[in-house]
């Protein structure tokens, strides 16, 4: 009986409180920093391109194989406004398969994937949960503006930094012509 | 004669589950009963199999952490850490001090989450419908320190082969110190609110008692087997990672009842919080990962390496033919070990009871069937 009367003491003190729940539709709880969501692409506004190279390194790391890529020969190379050889066509994320490891952003050495904050994609058709280059871009836009994010390694991966250092680098070669101390910037893309 | 024919009556076979509510998953059991009591049971299993096993066959060793996230679901961290260390101990490598206090602070904070949501879908089989809302407030704020440590809030794969996947956030110890204050206080309230409370322990003093040969016999273990009075902990007599350095104590019950088995649980809150609070004490700077290559390859062999869940030993074994992918990982689920005890603590319970006790046992289904 006095044990009965305790718990609703403790439940009654309650009654009065804030309460500790979000109602969820209405309200949304924020993310944590970390936090994450469904996988994105993004975009080397420097170059106006993905950072992606479809190397398919992420491809086949995935646990669940649940990525598609295709990639082709960047036009914007043989221009000399990018760095990268090669280049995304189609990219194809399965968000109904995909398990948010987080796998495939650790393996790219391209920054060109990120978990996004993403976590609110559910839709109607069975087919709807396919996230095609487009989408995959918008996203990985989307959790720019949101967090903040910047290249690991722009050296190497943002366009405009990495061609820099190339024409910088191909300069003073010209310069020491003939120089042997020259061959210390291997190329970096084995695509 | 004719009347006692009459009269004769014969035992009754009773279905419980798939689908019902307290079997907290999908597990089904066939009750034999003999009027209100339960002459035998049989555990049917298989439900949730996924293959788990085989599955990690396929898979290169960074891969199958996954899928020990998705074992025991509301532990993932424990069992993230024991395949890890099989991997670690086949390969020759140790963690290094940082990586291993992170682990065990993770490790140590879901186990209170688990048992936590014990705590509180206990209560609910047994009809106390307050004490899950105070579980799952309490385990919330945990989730959500996993959240911005790890970037999920269940599977993490964020224990790798070799340390952490990446250090703790600038603030990780204050706000692991605040939150270990509110849960303390979250689990003095939910204690303080069931443990006495007379209907509770009507519900399960004297209830499913198991002595110590037959759980023994059975192979249960953790708080189960400790509710009955053996001091069995894996963190203390096989210790690993940084456990040595703590001191804790090990809750040890006397009668093996149920509500031994569920007050272990709770004492086991307030030592893993201990716990918790050394390691912060004791943590100091340094890498969380040690030098390794990126894809694991251990060399040819097997190895056994066992550890603390919060609902039992977990043992993994693990062959390696020196590929990039195990030959073979069998798991000991403790879960599915202490299904054993099943039979033994129902018979003559009555079937009222039956909930109370396979509650108290804490399966989980998904390391159950695997
Ligand atoms: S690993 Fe990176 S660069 Fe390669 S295909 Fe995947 S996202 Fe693109
Ligand atoms: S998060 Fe994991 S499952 Fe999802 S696409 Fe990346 S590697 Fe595949």
């Amino acid at each position: 009986m006095i044990g009965t009367l305790k718990g609703m003491l403790t439940t009654a003190r309650w009654l009065l409180k804030r309460p500790v729940t979000a109602h969820y539709p209405e309200q949304h709880l924020p993310v944590q920093e970390r936090y994450m969501g469904f996988p994105a692409l993004l975009m080397d506004d420097t170059a106006d391109e993905p950072f992606c190279t479809g190397c398919m390194v992420c491809v086949r790391e995935c646990p669940t194989q649940c990525m598609s890529a295709q990639m082709h020969d960047n036009p914007k190379f043989a221009d000399g406004t990018s760095h990268r050889r090669k280049i995304i066509n189609e990219f194809e994320i399965n968000l109904n398969r995909c398990i948010l490891c987080g796998i495939c952003v650790d393996v790219c050495a391209f920054d060109a994937i990120e978990m996004s904050y993403e976590h609110e994609l559910a839709s109607y058709a069975r087919t709807g949960s396919r996230a095609d280059l487009t989408l995959l871009l918008d996203l990985g836009r989307r959790y720019v503006d949101m967090s903040g994010w910047n290249p690991e390694n722009p050296e190497k991966n943002v366009a405009e930094v990495a061609l820099a250092k190339r024409a910088a680098a191909a300069a003073a070669k010209a310069a020491s012509a003939g120089d042997a101390a020259a061959a210390d910037e291997p190329s970096e893309e084995e695509e | 004669m004719t009347t006692e024919q009459a009269y004769d009556t014969v035992d009754m076979m009773l279905n419980m589950g798939p689908q019902h509510p307290a079997t907290h998953g999908v597990f089904r059991m066939v009750l034999t009963v003999d009027g209100e009591r339960v002459v035998d049971v049989t555990p049917h299993i298989g439900y949730l199999h996924r293959g788990s096993e085989k599955l990690a066959e396929n898979e290169s060793y960074g891969q199958v952490i996954t899928l020990f996230d998705r074992l025991d679901y509301v532990s993932n961290l424990n069992n993230e850490l024991i395949f890890c260390r099989a991997a670690e101990r086949l390969m020759g490598i140790d963690p290094p001090e940082r990586g291993q206090y992170i682990r065990v602070v993770l490790a140590e904070l879901n186990r209170l989450a688990s048992h936590l949501l014990f705590i509180g879908t206990y209560a609910i089989d047994l009809g106390a419908m307050t004490p899950i809302m105070y579980g799952f407030r309490e385990r919330e704020r945990i989730q959500n320190m996993f959240e911005s440590v790890t970037g999920a809030r269940m599977m993490h794969n964020f224990i790798r082969i070799g340390g952490v996947k990446e250090d703790v956030p600038p603030d990780f110890v204050p706000r692991v110190r605040a939150l270990a204050d509110d849960v303390e206080r979250g689990v003095e309230e939910v204690d303080r609110l069931l443990t006495f409370n007379e209907v509770f322990l009507a519900r399960t003093r004297g209830i499913g008692v198991i002595d110590v040969p037959t759980a023994l016999s059975c192979g249960l273990t953790g708080p189960g087997l400790r509710a009955s009075g053996v001091a069995y902990d894996v963190r203390k007599d096989y210790p690993y990672e940084v456990y040595p350095y703590l001191s804790y104590k090990v809750p040890v019950g006397e009668n093996g009842d149920c509500w031994d088995r569920y007050y272990m649980r709770v004492l086991e809150c307030y030592e893993s919080l201990s716990m918790v609070r050394q390691c912060l004490d004791q943590m100091e700077e340094g890498p969380v990962m040690a030098q390794m290559r990126r894809i694991a390859r251990p060399p040819k062999g097997e190895v056994y390496v066992h550890g603390e869940n919060p609902r039992g030993d977990i043992g993994v074994f693990l062959v390696s033919d020196g590929t990039d992918k195990p030959y073979r990982v069998k798991v000991r689920p403790p879960s599915f070990c202490n299904l054993v005890a099943l039979r033994p603590m129902m018979r003559d319970a009555y079937i009222a009871d039956a909930v109370a006790i396979l509650g108290s046992l804490d399966i989980v289904l998904g390391e159950v069937d695997r």
